[in-house]
């Protein structure tokens, strides 16, 4: 009763007010999440994560664009039912890069986290043009006017160069060679050697079936085709990753 | 007969808009059942797309990909949000027997607060989005929200300061702390840098697991002040009024307040059970999280024994009905959260329709519910009207809206647990039973009749809108009472 009587005072002043609840609701934030920042082991020891190079970064500023988060995850559990469906669980690492993560909410459509290498580019393409043409109990809507949109690449340096500044480490000499890197990677005549040398594993050809130019699709495959492929598994420790 | 009473009550009205600033709280009112019709509409709409893909129409602009932000903006900040601005101006000045502590400010908080959600359901149209739930919006949106945010702050902040009571209400403590913490997670949430002052993509601070956290801080928090703590302050206004009692326990508003507002902050990694966060903070966060039942259900006792000595107004006043359904629903969804985020529930339940009919559950029962029942109150005070058009529409709206959500959130349940069990059969060899495309094939039935549902609860906030704009244009329908309203005063035995 005695505390109950005391509360008068902040129901009195409404600074006091002000200023408990700011204490109150702040406390827990600063608990659970600043901590992640600086502990070591929120992200996991792994080979081969990179950035993305720049026609697979053009692809997931489209798959943000057009909401595709809101029915795929890019995450899977480690459950047996999940692992055996999509493939190993997964890690931390490797969204380490993801500004902003897209670990969705909702399986309206199947995970994405490690679609990459699953199915052809021509299985892609025809899948986004007309979901059920492949797949007929699909929901999903059309996307084929990503294939009649030319893929903008105005300042793709300062993508990337945005990029370097929330902490993703693109080198000088990705971000100079940045267009011509998005150029070559969906260009299926061009000489990739030192595109490949930055990006390893990037996939280059043509994505959408047209090879005459460069356009939304192209990029949206090259980034599909490229999830989940990265980190080797090979090398990867499994008890020294739990925390 | 409803053009005189508009006539004699004309002096009195002028007297209470110079006391008290209406101005503004009717715009907000206005716009609340706008957004509403607006906001459910495209829900009903994006729903009826899972149900039949072909409403997509090949057109980009109204995939459901760039129309669900469009329904969560619109409901959220739009339909909530007027509400919360119309009701809490409202709730401040009368209990602080205060005018708003700036008529240019409030203005300024209104146009300001409209624009903010017409530019965010363009910008989603458009494909402009940050790729975050419920913060889709690109960065300068978020700062011309952060501007009418702070302004709104101060002018509730002000109001309080200015009150001629010595004691601030209960409402007002929650209404202060929905704002306070608003506009923490909007900040911190939305931290990004923008490729050029030009453009209107940016890049996130954070990036994966830390930002998945912050995301999810400010999208469970979002529901927890915008749409819990801010509507308990409207409940512990408009029930006591409607009921005509006082609020149940003060002890238990002053326990629940506190414990209420410090535990939700910290439940917000249940979003993220069994993900690639540390395993800490998905158990520390499933802990907070079953320990805000407590004060969860500490809201509704108070809101429901409001009503001991009045319980009979359930059958003959439906806006009480409303009320009374809505701190229902409340404690409904407040002991399904808890439940789910229990790591073994959640294994079944994330990523399924369980989630989306939760989140209905609430929002459609609690937040909705006592919205209407509020702005059931409001309206004939703020038009000074002696009462509304009809309450026989309002009964109507109350059964829509109620059988709308029990089929809704039926269905859903249902439907969420079927598909978590699908994705994880195995059969006698240790096989997989089920494909993926088998598990959607198998929600065609209930995305059919979600969508009618949810078509209901729309049918029955248009009917609201109707008879809301009577009352304003000052119209009372003829009608015959609600049963029961007139034979228990008739009878009147010994007490």
């Amino acid at each position: 009763m005695s505390i109950l009587d005391k509360h008068a005072i902040l129901e009195k002043n409404s600074s006091l007010l002000f200023l408990g609840s700011l204490l109150v609701v702040t406390i827990g934030g600063i608990v659970e999440i600043a901590p992640l920042f600086y502990l070591e082991n929120t992200i996991e020891k792994v080979e081969g994560m990179r950035p993305y190079s720049p026609l697979e970064l053009a692809g997931r500023n489209i798959y943000i664009r057009e909401g595709c988060y809101v029915c795929h995850s890019q995450m899977i559990r480690p459950f047996k039912d999940e692992v055996e469906r999509y493939g190993h669980y997964s890690l931390a690492a490797e969204s380490m890069y993801d500004h902003p993560f897209q670990w969705g909410s909702k399986r309206t459509g199947p995970d994405l986290a490690r679609v990459g290498g699953r199915y052809s580019n021509e299985w892609h393409a025809q899948h986004l043009t007309d979901p059920r043409s492949v797949v007929p109990e699909s929901v999903m809507p059309t996307y084929a006017f990503l294939k009649n949109t030319p893929l903008k690449f105005e300042n793709v340096a300062g993508h990337l160069a945005t990029n370097r500044i929330v902490g993703v480490p693109y080198t000088d000499d990705e971000i100079a060679n940045a267009e011509k890197d998005l150029m070559a990677q969906a260009d299926p005549n061009a000489d990739t050697a030192d595109l490949v040398k930055r990006y390893p594993k990037a996939k280059v050809g043509d994505f959408d079936g047209d090879p005459t130019k460069v356009t939304e699709m192209d990029a949206l495959i090259a980034y599909l085709q490229m999830l989940g492929t990265l980190v080797d598994f090979s090398t990867y420790d499994d008890a020294s990753g739990y925390r | 007969m409803a053009t005189a009473s508009v006539a004699t009550s004309g002096v009195n009205v002028s007297a209470v808009s110079e006391q008290y600033n209406y101005d503004v709280i009717r715009k907000f009112t206005i716009m609340t059942l706008v957004w509403g019709a607006i906001g459910m509409f495209v829900g009903v709409y994006i729903a009826s797309e899972l149900a039949y893909p072909f409403l997509n129409f090949d057109i980009p602009y109204i995939t459901f990909g760039r129309l669900r932000p469009v329904h969560t903006g619109a409901v959220i900040f739009g339909f909530g949000g007027s509400a919360l601005f119309a009701t809490s101006y409202y709730v401040v000045q009368r209990t602080c027997q205060a005018r708003l502590f700036s008529d240019g400010m409030a203005s300024f908080t209104f146009w300001g607060w409209q624009a903010i959600i017409v530019c965010a359901a363009l910008g989603n149209v458009l494909g402009y989005s940050q790729g975050r739930e419920y913060a889709e919006m690109e960065w300068p949106i978020d700062l011309m929200i952060e501007v009418v945010w702070v302004t709104y702050l101060i002018i509730f902040v002000g109001t309080l300061m200015k009150r001629k009571q010595p004691h601030i209400y209960v409402a007002n403590w929650f209404y202060l702390a929905f704002i306070l913490a608003t506009a923490l997670l909007h900040t911190f949430n939305n931290l990004a840098v923008p490729i050029s002052l030009f453009s209107m993509k940016s890049y996130s601070l954070f990036s994966g697991a830390q930002d998945a956290m912050t995301q999810w801080w400010y999208g469970h928090n979002a529901v927890g002040f915008f749409l819990t703590a801010a509507f308990l302050g409207m409940m512990y206004y408009f029930v006591p009024k409607q009921a005509g009692r006082p609020v149940y326990s003060y002890r238990l508003s002053v326990l629940h307040f506190w414990a209420i507002i410090f535990l939700y902050m910290w439940a917000g990694a249940h979003h993220l059970h069994w993900t690639a966060i540390p395993d800490w903070t998905s158990t520390l966060a499933a802990t907070f999280s079953i320990m805000l039942l407590l004060p969860s259900w500490g809201g509704m006792i108070n809101g429901l024994m409001t009503l001991s000595g009045a319980w009979d107004k359930i059958r003959t006043d439906p806006i009480i009905r409303m009320m009374v359904i809505a701190i229902a629903f409340y404690g409904m969804s407040t002991f399904e959260g808890p439940m789910m985020s229990i790591k073994a529930v959640n294994s079944l339940s994330h990523y399924t329709e369980w989630t989306i009919g939760h989140v209905h559950s609430g929002a459609l029962g609690w937040v909705g519910m006592i919205t209407f029942g509020a702005i059931y109150y409001l309206t004939p005070k703020l038009w000074n009207r002696d009462r509304l058009y009809s309450l026989r529409l309002v009964n109507w709206h109350f059964w829509l809206a109620t059988l709308g959500i029990v089929l809704y959130a039926a269905v859903m349940w249902v439907a969420g647990i079927q598909q978590g069990l699908m994705w994880r059969e195995y059969d006698a060899q240790g096989f997989l039973v089920y494909s993926f495309a088998e598990s959607v094939a198998a929600m065609f039935p209930y995305y059919v009749l979600r969508a009618v549902g949810g078509g209901m609860y729309l049918l029955g906030s248009l009917i609201m809108a109707y008879n809301i704009l009577m009352t304003i244009l000052g119209y009372e329908r003829q009608e015959a009472p609600i049963p029961g309203s007139v034979a228990p005063a008739a009878l009147q035995p010994a007490e």
